[in-house]
């Protein structure tokens, strides 16, 4: 699938990797990244 | 997935229509990333949250899927994801992103 142009919901972990590493990640492939979330498990 | 989150991408596709709307997934935990996945494609399989019963379809990769590595920035990548490459069982979250899609 190519990241660039689509529009990324990033839904990360706070035990694992956060929702701004994924979004900084999907910026970097050319998607727009239109939310970010971290979850908290505890 | 949590009520919030499925009443997000819920609200977000009801919005903007989900065309070019991917969900990426950061999870650690096999089962979570499975569970993440078929949640956004096939609705929420526990039948409880905003997505029960809701086939939004949308497609879903894992940050760690080599999908997605070969297509971001490297210097970019490595500073982000680097570290959790290493102390997070990737191998796992990959054949667990397989799973879900049926690929594997």
């Amino acid at each position: 699938m190519e990241l660039k142009g689509k529009k990324v919901i990033a839904l990360g972990e706070r035990d694992s990797v956060p929702g701004e590493a994924i979004a900084e990640v999907a910026r970097s492939a050319g998607a727009e990244v239109i939310e970010i979330r971290t979850e908290c498990f505890v | 997935m949590d009520p919030e989150n499925q009443a997000l991408i819920k609200r977000i596709v009801e919005e903007r229509g989900g065309d070019d709307i991917v969900v990426m997934l950061g999870a650690a935990d096999a089962e979570a990333v499975g569970v993440a996945a078929e949640t956004v494609r096939d609705g929420d399989p526990a039948w409880v949250g905003p997505l029960a019963g809701v086939q939004l379809g949308l497609p879903v990769l894992h940050v760690f899927e080599d999908e997605v590595k070969r297509q971001a920035d490297a210097s970019v990548y490595e500073s982000q994801i680097g570290f959790f490459e290493m102390t997070l069982d990737v191998d796992e979250v990959k054949e667990a992103m397989k799973r879900a899609r049926g690929d594997a």
